[in-house]
């Protein structure tokens, strides 16, 4: 935690983006969480793949519920709009707001406690529904906030600071996401700036649900030895299927790849994500292949990082409930509450 | 690249670039600090110690450390360094109790000092703690040499002058003042068993034109001419004046000639304004007083009628690049001559080293440019009892110069009458680094960033200060503005110092950096890592700091360039893996290290 305010200077070669903004425009407050928390290294490649992406920082809506991942928000894009929601209830508020303005760019910060424990139920309705946004986990297999208690995606086995082992089953939030329908499902680690960036930025452009698991180490109750979330356990056990590069549009003419070894996906803005394969047999296509594949890893003792799973032409809630073009934000009150002939002629279609 | 080496003194040593850019390597931030907690008499010890004279060099100082200072890097204007040595010397109180004592029982040994400016002075003060006798000669009539006899009152007050000079004259140097030096023969004859030549380069160049003798009796020396109005023989000067030449003399000369009765004053200087000798303060200074300086204009003839001058002639040239090494060639822009009226001229064309009065038989070497061939680091000459410094050692420099040469010389000649070797005997550089941490968010030094704008110095009224040449132009900083500037300091000499086995790569730090000088990566040549850091680490002049290979097979690599010793990258590092330490730079000076 620190008290002393981030000095405003910055590197005099820093450069500007194609909105003439540079990486520090798109910082919030300076961090209160403790020294070293891996979520500090998650915002900080939030604002990379934001400022890289040249997107103005009002054009973004943070959600977030309780814990010290969901704290984050207050410390990237200070100049866009937030919403820090109750404990696991952020789903909701995301929701909402993305229903009310389709045009935000929505990323939802949670922790495995607000997504795995109490908003369990909420965080798989919101991948049902495909809501166009990035849903972002910390994860440090506990609960960060009040002290340490193991949380629900803790590894069944891995033990306290105190030594004591945790005795049931973890919540694999990826498998979960995969399973209900998000469109973009990846892993990653807090200390993999270069994995974590294209991620972000690709999550940020995907059309529907893109979720991001991140194994964000808690340096002050999950980081000892016998813990399966901590940095030198991530490092030593992490290994990737597939690598995936985010190329802006651009930079497409001077991506220099030899043709057959990438994959394309194209995302909705004409960005393009190279996708090259680590393992010979894995399809980040195919969901059903996906899920085995990860779970066997899983129980090798791997932790599988990077693109899981990308379905290329991906849909939203929008476009499954059929909204107007136009955000409903803006529309009048004329365009919202056509009035009783409207209604009857809605209820006359239901007789 | 090899791990960097932070017991070398060097390498914390540069990254204080104010103090590394110093000839005497005055440890800045250091009496900046103590400013800022309103210690003015240990600032100005801090400064006495290093520079001795810190209340002539807070007004007049060539300030080397400023345009080197980080401040010009990560902002715009440097910290005015020189400035609050000022503050530190006006505001000083008793600094008797810190002064060095001088034994009543002397050592045994005789050393003359010849010439009384700041270079002998600083000998002077080197050597009497130690119980040496000194002998000082000049052939003016008080000591302080050019301080005395060139810089003219409006820019240091005799006061601030005397109080300096006296101060180590009063610890018990023998003067001979108003003694005349004419042979060395003689005074090795006198038997002193070490002898320092600081007689400074005394003669100012001329210019063989056209009329230049006719025309003798309006013509000065800039430098003669400005001793003799600093020791009252010359006390006005009427008419038009033109003074030729672009340092730091010329602007002493056209700015007392404004003082003393001149109708007009103009400069006119051979070469381009940005190449000018003297310093942008300077110019500035003289534009201030309404004096024009015309440039690229080298002289042509002295018009004169009968010996009585009339003007001067110049031609009319233009600077052109070089294409291969930059360098300026001044060529002719066509344009017909241009004829200026004037009735005096005042020649500061530069001053070269004189000494017809060392015989060229005993010993000492001399090189083609009649310079004394000399040991660099040991300022001996090829006669092993003789040592030069300050301007008579490689040609003018300026007081602070002076005084670095002066110690090293100081502890040749101590070395010497020990019967020890000058160079192997030599006392080594050091470094000592200390931690500043004091809890959890305290550091002991203010470690937050003031992003105040450079702050200005008051300047008396000028119609006032033109009408006397012993009223002061600047008034230096009050507390109150010298509290405000010091904050600007970004206290360089707090090291940021890395230990690779406590860092567990969780990036804190690199997050945190307000100006993205921390990168971990894979270990590569200097040239390869330099463009592949967080921000491309351009500045080749400072250095990158390389860590040993941390757990993942990277490095840790902080380029030095734009630091600002804020501290949040030890404040955020988890395990300490980073410290702010402060440098102690251990700088050999006699005194300062155990005898
Ligand atoms: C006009 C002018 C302005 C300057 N302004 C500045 C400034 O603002 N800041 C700055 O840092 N520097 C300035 N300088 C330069 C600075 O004054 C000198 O670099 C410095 O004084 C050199 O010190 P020194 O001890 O080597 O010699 P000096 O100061 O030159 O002292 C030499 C002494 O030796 C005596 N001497 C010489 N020959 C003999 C002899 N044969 N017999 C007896 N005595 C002898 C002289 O009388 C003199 O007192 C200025 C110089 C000039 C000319
Ligand atoms: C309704 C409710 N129940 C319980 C809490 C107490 N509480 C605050 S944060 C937290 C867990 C947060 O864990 P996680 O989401 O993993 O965040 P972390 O701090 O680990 O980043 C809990 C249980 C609360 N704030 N509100
Ligand atoms: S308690 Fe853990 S999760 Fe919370 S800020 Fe500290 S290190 Fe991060
Ligand atoms: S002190 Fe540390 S955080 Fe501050 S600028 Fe220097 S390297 Fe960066
Ligand atoms: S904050 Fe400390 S532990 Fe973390 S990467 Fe920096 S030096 Fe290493
Ligand atoms: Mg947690």
């Amino acid at each position: 935690m620190t008290f002393v305010a981030k000095p405003v200077v910055h590197h005099p070669k820093l450069p500007l983006n194609e909105i003439g903004l540079n990486r520090r425009d798109y910082e919030g407050l300076v961090s209160t969480l403790c020294a070293g928390c891996g979520h500090d290294a998650v915002s900080a490649a939030v604002i990379q793949a934001c400022a890289e992406l040249s997107i103005p920082p009002h054009r973004f809506a943070k959600l977030s519920g309780i814990g010290c991942s969901s704290k984050t928000p207050n410390y990237f894009l200070g100049n866009s709009h937030g919403f820090n929601a109750v404990h696991g209830r952020m789903p909701s508020v995301a929701t909402g707001a993305n229903l009310a303005n389709r045009e935000l760019y929505c990323i939802g910060i949670s922790g495995d406690g607000d997504s795995a424990s109490i908003g369990i139920g909420q965080f798989a309705h919101i991948v049902r529904r495909r809501v166009n946004m990035l849903y972002i986990v910390d994860n440090n297999g506990t609960y960060g906030l009040t002290k340490g208690q193991f949380s629900a995606t803790n590894d069944k086995g891995s033990t306290s600071k105190r030594g004591v082992p945790n005795l049931y089953e973890p919540i694999d939030l990826v498998s979960m996401a995969l399973q209900i329908g998000a469109g973009f499902v990846a892993r990653s680690f807090s200390g993999d700036r270069s994995q974590l960036v294209p991620l972000i930025k690709a999550g940020l452009l995907h059309r529907g649900f893109a979720f991001i698991d991140v194994i964000s180490p808690c340096v002050a109750f999950n980081n000892h030895n016998g813990s399966t979330k901590s940095y030198d356990y991530t490092r030593g056990n992490a290994a990737s299927f597939v690598a995936a590069d985010f190329v802006a549009p651009h930079e497409q003419i001077t991506a220099d790849y030899a043709p057959g070894e990438h994959e394309i996906v194209r995302l909705p803005d004409g960005s393009e994500l190279h996708l090259r394969k680590l393992e010979e047999d894995y399809d980040p296509h195919d969901r059903t292949r996906a899920l085995a594949h990860i779970q066997e890893a899983s129980r090798d003792g791997e932790i599988v990082t990077g693109l899981l799973y990308v379905d290329s032409d991906g849909t939203d809630c929008h476009e499954i409930l059929d909204t107007v073009d136009t955000p409903l934000s803006v529309l009048g009150e004329a365009e919202l509450c056509p009035g009783e002939a409207a209604l009857d002629g809605i209820n006359a279609g239901f007789r | 690249m090899k791990v960097t080496d932070i017991g070398n003194p060097d390498y914390f040593h540069k990254v204080v670039d104010c103090q590394w850019g110093c000839p005497s390597h005055t440890p800045v931030p250091e009496y900046i600090r103590l400013i800022a907690q309103e210690r003015y008499t240990e600032a100005f010890m801090v400064n006495w110690e290093s520079n001795v004279f810190p209340g002539i060099l807070g007004r007049t100082c060539d300030r080397p450390c400023e345009p080197v200072c980080r401040r010009v890097r990560t902002e715009e204007k440097p910290v005015a360094i020189c400035r609050l040595k000022r503050v530190a010397a006006d505001n000083k109180g008793d600094i008797g109790p810190y002064l060095p004592p001088v034994p009543k029982k002397k050592n045994g040994k005789r050393i003359a000092l010849l010439g009384a400016g700041p270079a002998s002075l600083a000998v002077a003060r080197d050597l009497l703690p130690l119980g040496y006798e000194i002998d000082m000669f000049d052939r003016d009539p008080a000591g302080g040499g050019m301080m005395r006899s060139q810089i003219p009152a409006f820019r240091l007050p005799a006061e601030v002058l005397e109080e300096e000079v006296d101060l180590i004259l009063d610890m018990g140097v023998n003067t001979h003042f108003n003694y005349e030096i004419t042979s060395m023969k003689e005074m090795l004859d006198m038997e002193y068993d070490a002898y320092f030549v600081g007689t400074g380069a005394p003669r100012g160049r001329d210019l063989d034109l056209p009329g230049r003798l006719e025309s003798d009796a309006h013509i000065s020396i800039g430098i003669d001419w400005l001793s003799s109005v600093a020791f009252g023989h010359i006390d006005s000067i009427s008419g038009k004046v033109i003074v030729m030449g672009g340092g730091n003399t010329a602007m002493d000369c056209c700015r007392t000639s404004k003082r003393i009765g001149a109708e007009a004053v103009t400069v006119v200087v051979r070469s381009a304004f940005d190449v000018m000798k003297a310093s942008d303060w300077e110019k500035e200074e003289a534009m201030d007083e309404n004096i024009p300086i015309v440039n690229n204009r080298p002289p042509k003839e002295f018009v004169h009628d009968n010996g009585k001058l009339k003007g001067i002639v110049f031609e009319c040239v233009k600077p052109v690049a070089d294409e291969d090494s930059g360098r300026l060639n001044y060529v002719p822009t066509g344009e017909p001559d241009v004829y200026m009226e004037c009735d005096h001229v005042l020649m500061a064309i530069g001053q070269e080293n004189h000494c017809p009065w060392i015989e060229r038989d005993i010993g000492i070497e001399f090189d083609k440019w009649d310079c004394p061939v000399l040991d660099e680091v040991t300022f001996q000459t090829t006669h092993p009892k003789i040592f030069f410094g300050g301007d008579s050692a490689f040609g003018p420099e300026n007081i602070i110069w002076a005084s670095a040469h002066a110690h090293q010389a100081a502890i040749s000649i101590h070395l010497l009458c020990q019967g020890q070797d000058l160079r192997r005997d030599r006392p080594p550089q050091g470094v000592n680094l200390i931690s500043q941490k004091m809890g959890v968010h305290e550091w002991s030094y203010d470690s937050e960033h003031d992003p105040a704008k450079r702050f200005i110095v008051p300047h008396a009224n000028l119609d006032k200060a033109l009408q006397n040449i012993k009223v002061e132009v600047e008034l230096g900083f009050d507390r109150a503005l010298g509290l405000k500037e010091a904050q600007r300091c970004l206290n360089c000499d707090v090291q940021t110092v890395f230990v690779d086995s406590l860092c567990i790569e969780c990036d804190a730090c690199v997050d945190i950096c307000p100006m993205d000088c921390i990168t971990f990566t894979e270990n590569g040549e200097e040239e390869d890592l330099r463009g592949r850091l967080t921000a491309p680490a351009e500045n080749v002049e400072q250095d990158l700091y390389v860590s040993g290979k941390l757990g993942t097979g990277r490095v840790m690599v902080k380029d030095e360039d734009v630091c600002l010793h804020c501290g949040l990258c030890a404040e955020r590092c988890p395990t300490a893996a980073w410290d702010m330490q402060k440098s102690v730079i251990h700088v050999p000076q006699l005194g300062t290290y155990p005898e």
